[in-house]
């Protein structure tokens, strides 16, 4: 084991970390709300979710969920866009790989943290999913497909580390392959809901993959950014250009995101589609347009965008600040889309009395700790791997 | 020349029409009956698929269960007295936050000045497509290949609640003492199983509105009723292709 461990971590070189207090103070409050977050979610165990959670028969996904959403989003994003590098040989994405892959696993553990307490009875999924699986069902191929790609992840991440970079593409490439397929399934869990209008159809698997690149894209910048800052280290000429890459792509993909988002609301108002329009109105105009409009559109996707056009995709200070602008809002983008969904009442056409427009839903204080508790979690692993893995410095730089 | 006119005509008769007419009014009856027939063939018509507009008769062979359990509401004839609502809350230990079965309130204007109101009880519709079936990931929930029940097997509920989100009925809730999501089962482990022949709701119901039987019985009540000759029949949500077994009608009211 040790002799194992001495292979993947490594022992000299790279770059080191002062110890402050600030720093081990920040880790120690993280790993306070973590535990306080997964108390809530154990206590919401004990006495259930109906008693601890707001979400409802009719809105049973919630902050929980859209919070997983957005973590494996992340995950996702940051192994297809590390693998444009490592996997598919493009040298500009390469020095990236070792901490975007790093964080892929870190993101994806942390959806893991939050989803184990959204759900009810998680101790059965690990039986149940092996001995009674169902094959038409996204969640299960979501599930199983996901579980493939953390290991498939992990395996990556340690041959990068072992120097073993060929066989650790392979292994990216499987990742990659795994993670669209998972990600779509995600995308199909709502999208395939005859019953659900503004999810159902074709879009939300294709969009998820294409948001995941986004948020990928985003995540990279942000996280490369405050790992040199919180360690007080110098970034070398080559990760800064290939940072700039990464901001190139990510400013079309802002675009593709703004081009989506555009048809989507226009063929959810055009001809009044009965369950779409009401969900569009709540969006644009109703409960939800603070969230659309200052969340998604400003935060989300335009404020990012356009400071890697003022910038010319050249300072990774600005950039690193618009990219955390876009994980907010991509945040609040993956709560609309959940919670949003369910909303509009399926009987919504009925007229029926006492049945609200748009039905209700607050996240409860347990929904909040848990949720920040995949946050803290995300974040210290974050901090341990920039020390542990010595900056994630890769042989070539 | 105007239908008042053709009725003072006399008949000519077919002995003296020239060959060559009788021909060309054959050829355009050929051609007619032709294009209905490619027509259907092609399918450009859809003349198959008319009956899916309602979606109400079950008639596929794979969805031949026997018994075919289903339900019919006579919607009219219900007055909100909300005895199905107690009837199974008690039999089926329904905790205070979920409902397997309840009766939601309509209104629509028959007038300027006058309003309807009009009672819709609501249940599990047992579809012969369950959406909820397709996205349970450990087959937690299924059709049974007997009776067409659409049951639980709550020990292999995860409580990923994807059943609830997909249910066009929101006819499920998690059922925390169960742990586990919950849904009508037309009394089948509380009532059918134990030989009684009707739902509890069905029995507690003062005003005769929902009726229970078998589907694949012609000689069922469901089954005349479903079947009448100039009834409007209808289903709820039918556009979501889930073909439940919950079929509504209005009934002709003796007063």
């Amino acid at each position: 084991m040790k002799a194992m461990l001495a292979k993947v971590l490594p022992q000299e070189g790279g770059l080191e970390g002062s110890q402050s207090k600030l720093y081990n103070g920040t880790i120690g409050l993280f790993w306070l709300l973590t535990i306080v977050g997964i108390g809530f979610g154990v206590h919401a165990m004990l006495i259930g979710h109906e008693h601890a959670y707001g979400v409802t028969r009719e809105i049973p996904w919630g902050l929980m969920l859209a919070a997983y959403v957005f973590f494996v989003v992340t995950s996702t994003g940051l192994c297809l866009v590390s693998s444009i590098g490592h996997v598919f040989g493009f040298a500009a994405f390469k020095p990236i790989a070792k901490r975007s892959v790093y964080l892929a696993i870190a993101t994806i553990v942390s959806g893991f943290l939050v989803i184990f307490f959204e759900i009810e009875n998680p101790w059965r999924m690990a039986v149940y999913n092996v001995i009674s699986p169902n094959l038409t069902s996204n969640i299960w191929w979501m599930g199983t497909l996901y579980g493939a790609y953390l290991v498939f992840m992990l395996i990556e991440f340690a041959l990068l580390q072992a120097g073993r970079h060929k066989i650790a593409g392979m292994c990216g490439l499987l990742g990659v392959i795994s993670g669209v397929a998972a990600h779509s399934n995600l995308g199909a869990v709502f999208g395939l809901l005859n019953g659900r209008e503004y999810w159902h159809g074709p879009y939300m698997p294709i969009y998820f993959i294409v948001s995941a690149m986004m948020s990928g894209c985003a995540t990279v910048i942000f996280f490369h950014w405050l790992g040199y800052k919180i360690n007080g280290w110098k970034m070398s000429e080559q990760l800064q250009e290939s940072l700039r890459s990464v901001a190139k792509l990510g400013a079309l993909l802002y675009i593709v995101i703004m081009f989506f988002t555009t048809w989507k609301c226009i063929a959810g108002l055009a001809g009044h589609p009965p369950g779409e329009y009401e969900a569009f109105m709540a969006l644009l105009d109703g409960p939800f347009a603070h969230n659309f409009w200052y969340g998604e559109v400003a935060l989300g996707l335009t404020i990012p965008l356009l400071i890697i056009l003022a910038v010319r995709a050249r300072n990774l200070t600005a950039m690193a600040i618009g990219s955390a602008a876009s994980i907010v809002g991509i945040f609040v983008m993956r709560y609309d889309l959940v919670v949003m969904g369910l909303s509009i009442p399926g009987f919504h056409e009925l007229n029926i009395v006492d049945l609200p427009h748009i039905l209700p839903y607050t996240p409860t204080l347990h929904e909040w700790m848990v949720t920040l508790s995949g946050f803290t979690f995300c974040t210290i692993l974050f901090m341990m791997g920039e020390r542990l893995f010595r900056g994630h410095l890769s042989e070539d730089h | 020349m105007n239908i008042n006119e053709l009725e003072k005509l006399t008949n000519e008769g077919v002995d003296d029409l020239p060959s060559l007419e009788r021909r060309t009014f054959l050829r355009a009856g050929l051609a007619i009956t032709g294009l209905f027939m490619g027509g259907t063939i092609l399918s450009l018509t859809s003349v198959r698929g008319a009956k899916g507009a309602v979606a109400s008769m079950p008639q596929d062979k794979r969805h031949a269960y026997s018994p075919h359990y289903s339900m019919v509401m006579r919607q009219n004839l219900c007055v909100d007295c909300e005895r199905c609502m107690d009837a199974c809350i008690q039999t089926n230990h329904v905790p205070h936050y979920g409902w397997r079965t309840r009766i939601l309130e309509r209104t629509r204007n028959i007038g300027p000045q006058e309003k309807e109101t009009i009672f819709m009880p609501v249940l599990c519709n047992q579809c012969n497509e369950p959406p909820c079936v397709r996205v349970c990931p450990t087959v937690a929930t299924y059709k049974d290949k007997v009776t067409g029940i659409v049951m639980m097997e709550s020990k292999k509920c995860i409580g990923c609640k994807t059943c609830m989100a997909a249910c066009p009925y929101n006819a499920r809730y998690f059922n925390e003492e169960r742990r586990a999501v919950d849904k009508c089962n037309f009394c089948w482990d509380t009532r059918l199983t134990k030989g009684m022949k009707d739902t509890a709701c069905v029995e507690a119901c003062p005003a005769k509105v929902r009726v229970f039987g078998d589907l694949s019985d012609p000689n069922s009540e469901v089954y005349k009723l479903v079947h009448q000759p100039e009834t409007t029949v209808w289903v709820l949500r039918p556009e979501t292709g889930a073909l439940p077994n919950v079929f509504y009608m209005n009934v002709t009211l003796d007063i």
